[in-house]
């Protein structure tokens, strides 16, 4: 998790500075930060606004980038108990991140780690902006320093954790490829959500 | 404006499984096929990380980084071993071009 917290500290520090340069004022990218807490979303929002674009293509960017987890929410729904009030705070904690780090394989997450994760990660990425938001020009650049490597590389390493059949193998090199092609001609966020359709597939064989 | 409407939206994502399916096990079926859900997401946010910037197709630095995380894992080097070696590996090309 010590990576993991470090490189989403520094890209919550970056959100703050492109924030700040866009025009967000000082309040925005932090709440921001507490309420969408989704890396992706927030850059796309903010440098939409940064190139001068409208408010609904900010928000239909953002709002693209984060519906996979509509369906990350819904695979996850089974390991969710407790009062509905709850489930909807913990649900709050579902990101990329902790979603991939709790997996436990056949599709199964452990809720506690994915909690776990989700409470480590959420104070870095807010204190991050924070920091960004008020400082940005003495932080460096986090691209200088290579973090914008160690996301695809922490996805990477929990990918080969799920290569345990043909079939994950084959979804995997499925979504890959819809992502890869989909880049230059659909908008940003479209590409992981056309790949997460790979697994209704599953649902016509066996 | 364009923070609470994302914001509110995010909320709602997340919170529709969990909320309204929460503790219910999933139809057989359907669970045979979020099976399929973590190595297909987890493999286009490779991709997406590694390639996309803006809605385009772009080739820089990183992919070095990748690079080395794809021969860590192949090596089963440990989680945090796999990220710091993307990470300084492709510092370490920007730092030398």
């Amino acid at each position: 998790m010590a990576p993991l917290a470090v490189a989403a500290g520094s890209f919550g520090a970056a959100f703050g500075v492109l924030a700040q340069a866009a025009g967000m004022g000082v309040l925005a990218p932090i709440v921001m930060s507490a309420t969408t807490f989704g890396g992706a979303a927030q850059f796309a929002a903010a440098s939409v606004l940064d190139e001068g674009g409208s408010v609904v293509a900010a928000v239909a960017a953002a709002v693209l980038l984060n519906a996979r987890y509509g369906a990350i929410g819904i695979a996850v729904a089974p390991a969710f108990q407790g009062s509905w009030l709850r489930r909807l705070v913990e649900s709050q904690l579902i990101v990329d991140e902790s979603w991939a780090v709790a997996q436990i394989g056949q599709g199964r997450i452990d809720r506690r780690v994915l909690v776990g994760a989700g409470l480590v990660l959420f104070p870095f990425w807010v204190g991050g902006t924070t920091l960004g938001v008020l400082f940005g020009d003495v932080l460096g650049d986090p691209e200088r320093f290579g973090l914008d490597a160690a996301f695809p590389a922490l996805f990477l390493a929990l990918l080969a954790t799920q290569l345990v059949n043909r079939r994950t193998v084959i979804a995997a090199a499925a979504g890959g490829l819809i992502a890869f092609v989909l880049i230059p001609v659909a908008p940003p966020g479209v590409p992981v959500i056309a790949a997460s359709a790979v697994c209704l597939v599953g649902l016509m064989r066996r | 404006m364009v923070v609470l409407l994302v914001g509110a939206f995010t909320i709602a994502f997340r919170a529709a499984g969990p909320v309204l399916l929460g503790g219910q096990e999933l139809p057989q079926r359907l669970a045979s096929a979020f099976e399929l859900l973590a190595p297909a997401v987890l493999a286009a946010l490779v991709v997406t990380q590694s390639f996309a910037e803006d809605g385009k197709l772009v080739v820089d630095e990183k992919l070095v980084g990748v690079g080395v995380a794809v021969v860590a894992v192949r090596l089963r080097a440990p989680l945090i071993a796999v990220m710091v070696l993307a990470a300084v590996s492709t510092a370490l090309v920007r730092w030398a071009f």
